[in-house]
């Protein structure tokens, strides 16, 4: 009807599926003249461009460990799947974030079952928590493991690389009818950990809800996540990832891109195209042959970033 | 009194008696004991109104935990599929209240 390939509705809803439902296991990241570029992890002929100069560093993302529903009977076993197509890869990245839910009911066992599973990559790892981390009554387990050497509710940063990364904690003291919450305190304590920072040394923020609103009927944003921003304006590369909403999604404005990784535990229906933003349940095979298969560009001298969406089956 | 049966008694006994007399007895039960479902990241309904003394259950009937928190009035655990959270209102008033994982989610329990 519209002059495409695919002249029945059907084809169309099933590639819009398709869109929505990538569970990746990670993005590669590599920086590189100071503008961090990402790679599709689990094609290991991509990952081999990874040897290129620079610092890599790898991202995952709500690995909810412990969840067991129809989306995804055994998220442990696809992040352990994840974790070792990373150890699979050629040039061996120098580190990893992951931007939260490691878990999903915040029990002892499944912290540790994660990090049994995450270990096995040797590599360093540095955490923010995601709302899925913080439900034990005593809200003391992810702290007692990621929270040594973090200020207030766990955010902290550190450089590597000629990078500055930042950790970010937005999913604490939420209020009703808002979106996530970086609080007073916190926002205070990043514009002063940003003061007297070269303009010209790449920033890395990385929180667990998106910093910018990306669909608030569904809470995908974060509230004072502008206040956040502002303090990162005058800097040339600026890059800020995120989690939680189990796909893909970037944008750039000015010198700032914003991307969110893919899940490894489950997909989430793309904003507004679902009932809820729920675990969406595909076929088990349709699940497994997504997993990995995005891989994201920052070509080094386009403003733009390119997404490049190819499934390893099928 | 010998129209009151053992359920209804000590719930409320005024609220009983009265509704003994004035109205068929399913429709007393029906107000001391409220239901509301949480489907879909939406709580259904999403605005309830009860008798003093009646007692709401929240069943969580999604894959994903939520929790049931209204500011210094009561707070549920961290709900997981099919699990449940009861609360008795006593006192007449509006109670506002959300999931505090997912905050775009609220209601309202209206005691009047």
């Amino acid at each position: 009807m519209s002059g495409h390939n695919h002249g029945d509705d059907g084809v169309s809803r099933r590639k819009v599926l398709e869109c929505m439902t990538w569970a990746g296991t990670g993005v590669l990241w590599t920086i590189t003249g100071g503008v961090p570029r990402s790679l599709g992890i689990i094609d290991s002929a991509q990952a081999a461009t990874a040897a290129a100069p620079g610092m890599t560093f790898l991202q995952i993302s709500d690995s909810h460990v412990g969840f067991d529903k129809p989306a995804n009977p055994n998220a442990l076993g696809t992040l352990e799947e994840a974790i070792n197509k990373i150890n699979a890869m050629p040039a061996k990245p120098s580190f990893m974030i992951h931007t939260g839910d490691i878990t999903h009911l915040s029990k002892a066992a499944e912290f540790d079952n994660a990090d049994r599973i995450i270990s096995q990559s040797k590599l360093d790892v540095h955490y923010v928590p995601g709302e899925h981390d913080f439900l034990d009554e005593e809200v003391k387990f992810y702290r007692e493991r990621y929270g040594r050497g973090t200020k207030g509710q766990g955010w902290y940063s550190f450089d590597a690389g000629g990078v500055h990364f930042i950790g970010l904690v937005n999913v604490v003291d939420l209020k009703a009818g808002g979106l996530g919450n970086l609080g007073a305190e916190q926002l205070a304590w990043l514009e002063d950990d940003l003061r007297g920072k070269s303009k010209s040394m790449p920033i890395v923020l990385f929180a667990h809800i998106p910093l910018w609103t990306v669909y608030p009927e569904w809470g995908w944003g974060t509230e004072d996540g502008g206040r956040a921003l502002e303090y990162v304006k005058g800097f040339g590369s600026v890059t800020v990832l995120n989690g939680h909403i189990h796909q893909v999604m970037q944008k750039v404005e000015g010198n700032v891109t914003f991307h969110t990784a893919r899940s490894t535990a489950f997909p989430q229906p793309a904003p507004g195209a679902a009932p809820s933003p729920g675990p969406m349940k595909v076929e088990d095979a349709k699940l497994r042959a997504m997993l990995g298969v995005a891989s994201v560009n920052f070509k080094q001298n386009e403003q733009r970033l390119a997404i490049i969406d190819t499934p390893l089956q099928g | 009194m010998k129209t009151l049966n053992r359920r209804d008694f000590g719930v409320d006994l005024g609220l009983a008696l009265a509704a003994a007399v004035l109205l068929p007895a399913t429709t007393a039960r029906a107000d001391d004991n409220m239901e509301v479902h949480i489907d879909n990241f939406v709580f259904q309904p999403a605005e309830l109104k009860i008798k003093p003394g009646s007692t709401v259950t929240w069943t969580n009937r999604d894959d994903i935990p939520h929790t049931v928190v209204s500011a210094g009035k009561f707070r549920s655990k961290t709900l997981d599929t099919d699990d449940k959270f009861s609360f008795t209102f006593t006192n007449a008033g509006d109670y506002k209240y959300f999931c505090s994982l997912h905050p775009h989610m609220t209601g309202m329990i209206k005691v009047e």
